[in-house]
């Protein structure tokens, strides 16, 4: 669904931001509208897409894990594929050329994981312009490579070291240096969140994910899925893979939140679970937040689901029933990043390894004939450390 | 204890320009804030703004969010504002206050209860640094609605980047002054002012009716100085917070502050 034109979705969204953003933002919105519509930018895209970031990428069939599991016919979208090895650069693709012609040279973007900071510096090596990117200091300590690779690629990263030091302070200080030199920058936002029109632009260019899914789901089976599963941190791979599903009322919609080490624990990045309506980085919307409207620190294996609030659309899809949100925790995202290495030879981002713990704990229960597309957002080659010392941090105590 | 749009009025029939000083509510507790409140106010400032402390001020510098984090180790929330500023009211200290907040904080306590606690403690004005007046739902609206009914005065934000055809809706929903933000970027003390901001101040002085104070940005007394002629009121934070940050006791601070506000208040008198 669209935003009302103010960026609502029913009571989520809009644009909670000081003043002197909120011109710029009428400007990029402005251009998105535009450019949306315009035939070269669409035939541009397309080109990039295909020639650049090897689209389409694959829907493939599981046939070890299905059986393994015994149930629904299970189906990965592979954008762990596409150049970079995550799904992040859909969306920096389509909003560089955005930048481009919006005649901004200096890209400023946030990243948690690394994959969207890569993203960006990827495109902006691409197409030669300046790149500065924000990244919290606890992140960029457990993706290391990640930000040698940003480094490679040309782009200047900042450590944050206020507030928690993940991705939302570094999202609080890319927007400070956007509100500080905004008329030569152009901020790129790489989730569905923040001020609008950040989540209906995000959406856009993510959702060639399920548009090539929809397609090829109807190729290869002759039918639609009963269900799309997605991970959700900000919500950008589960939007884009929902986007052209949302209309078919009988197709289930699944998102999967960061459980981390256990809702009842604390320690988590579940805000439908734990979370309250709140308004956070520009947005209105579910918010993990203490009684005085603070926001809480999260706690998630994976950098990029680990962050206090969601994409607005998500909040409505959820008020209106059209999709449902679970968690999977830590443990269990680990059993989902391992089982797939073993029985797909691929290996999962943590992030997409905590919709494969979905599929762990559904696709048992459901009947053969059942088909379910999960969206394998990223590649897990950056979390092989991460996994490394998680499981022998287990030995460990499995010995003491 | 009057509203601030009377007292703007009030200044400007005597042809005086209004001195307003920003501190983070409970940096380093609330204790000190009803101290330096007391401080400034015994050094002739006219307004000030209370900064409420929230875990992520992206419109904020340096400064003011170290001083955000400082207040909250210490617990600081809206009830216990509302309290310190009761304290100050029973201190018979009469400067109007401005809270200065994030919205967020403001929706978790209830829009409605902000509105009526502020009014019963002696708050004369908010200002929302991530509210602009076209964010309004139904929540806002409610928000402004519960203001209009208790007297608390809504303040809004112009900036630099503001388009022309947006002043005429601030002035109309900013009620005690028009906020003016002196340059694109966050708050916290910068060693030049911009070289347009007069000129801009011109602009929308030729535009707009109401008061017009101007911050973000300005802490030495001749920046105060120069831009005295242009606006009718002129805003210092970080440079009184940076005290806080960096003075060896919360008293030596506390002289320290008092000293820049005679100094900034005088600064803003006619030779």
């Amino acid at each position: 669904m669209n935003p009302d034109s103010r960026g609502f979705y029913g009571n989520y969204g809009g644009a909670y931001i000081p003043e002197t953003l909120y011109t710029p933002l009428e400007e990029v919105k402005k251009a998105f509208f535009f450019y949306k519509e315009d035939s070269d930018f669409q035939k541009e895209l397309s080109y990039w897409q295909k020639e650049y970031v090897g689209r389409k990428t694959p829907l493939s069939y599981a046939k070890r894990l299905t059986e393994y599991l015994g149930g629904a016919k299970i189906y990965l979208k592979r954008e762990d594929l596409t150049h970079t090895g995550a799904h992040k650069i859909n969306n920096t693709l389509g909003q560089i050329l955005l930048a481009q012609r919006m005649g901004k040279k200096r890209i400023i973007a946030e990243t948690g994981a690394g994959q969207h900071g890569v993203a960006v510096a990827t495109v902006c090596a691409l197409f030669g312009l300046n790149c500065c990117i924000y990244m919290g200091e606890e992140d960029t300590l457990r993706q290391k490579l990640n930000v040698y690779r940003m480094k490679l690629l040309g782009a200047e990263v900042r450590t944050v070291t206020s507030g928690s030091r993940t991705l939302k302070d570094a999202i609080n200080e890319a927007m400070r240096d956007w509100v500080t030199h905004v008329r030569e920058s152009y901020y790129l936002l790489g989730s569905a969140l923040g001020p609008d029109p950040y989540p209906q632009i995000v959406k856009e260019f993510q959702s060639i994910i399920g548009k090539e899914a929809k397609e090829q789901i109807i190729k290869l089976e002759g039918r639609l899925p009963d269900e799309c599963v997605a991970c959700v941190g900000g919500g950008s791979n589960a939007i884009g893979l929902f986007a052209p599903f949302i209309e078919d009322k009988n197709i289930s919609l699944v998102g999967v939140e960061a459980g981390g080490q256990g809702i009842e624990e604390n320690l988590h990045a579940a805000r439908f679970s734990g979370g309250s309506l709140g308004i956070f980085q520009g947005t209105k919307t579910f918010i993990l937040q203490d009684e005085f409207g603070q926001i809480k620190k999260t706690s998630s294996i994976s950098a990029g689901l680990d962050y206090a609030g969601v994409g607005p659309e998500h909040c409505y899809l959820k008020e209106m029933g059209r999709a449902r949100y679970t968690s999977v925790t830590d443990e269990e995202a680990m059993e989902g990043f391992s089982l797939l290495s073993r029985y797909e030879g691929i290996l999962p981002a943590l992030e997409s390894s905590h919709a494969i713990a979905y599929l762990l704990r559904e696709a048992p229960k459901r009947k053969k004939d059942e088909l379910i597309i999960c969206n394998l957002s990223g590649r897990g080659d950056k979390d092989v450390e991460t996994a490394m010392s998680y499981q022998k941090g287990r030995t460990l105590n499995e010995t003491d | 204890m009057k509203p601030i749009s009377l007292l703007m009025a009030e200044l400007k029939e005597k042809g005086e320009k209004a001195f307003i000083a920003y501190i983070t509510a409970g940096d380093p507790d609330l204790n000190s804030t009803v101290e330096l409140v007391q401080a400034l106010s015994e050094a002739g400032t006219d307004i000030i703004e209370l900064g409420v402390p929230f875990s992520d001020p992206l419109a904020d510098g340096p400064t003011n969010q170290k001083a955000s984090e400082r207040a909250l180790k210490n617990g600081c929330n809206l009830g216990g504002i509302f309290e310190a500023v009761q304290e100050i009211r029973k201190r018979g200290i009469e400067t109007p206050l401005v809270l200065f907040s994030y919205l967020n904080p403001i929706y978790k306590y209830g829009v409605e209860r902000f509105a009526k606690r502020a009014k019963e403690v002696g708050i004369q004005s908010v200002l929302s640094v991530d509210l602009t007046p076209e964010s309004f739902t139904n929540e806002e609206v409610k928000f402004k609605l519960a203001c209009e009914r208790e007297g608390i005065e809504p303040i809004f934000l112009l900036s630099p980047t503001s388009l022309k055809s947006r002043w005429k809706i601030i002035e109309r929903e900013s009620k005690s002054f028009i906020y003016y933000v002196s340059r694109t970027g966050t708050t916290g003390a910068k060693a030049e002012i911009s070289d347009t901001l007069i000129e801009e101040l011109k602009m929308v002085r030729k535009e707009v009716k109401k008061p017009l104070v101007v911050g973000f940005g300005i802490s030495k007394v001749d920046q105060v100085k120069s831009l005295s002629p242009y606006c009718d009121g002129v805003i210092v934070g970080s440079a009184l917070v940076k005290e806080l940050e960096e003075s060896r006791t919360f008293s030596i601070a506390k002289n320290k502050i008092f000293n820049l506000a005679t100094h900034f208040k005088k600064a803003l008198e006619k030779d």
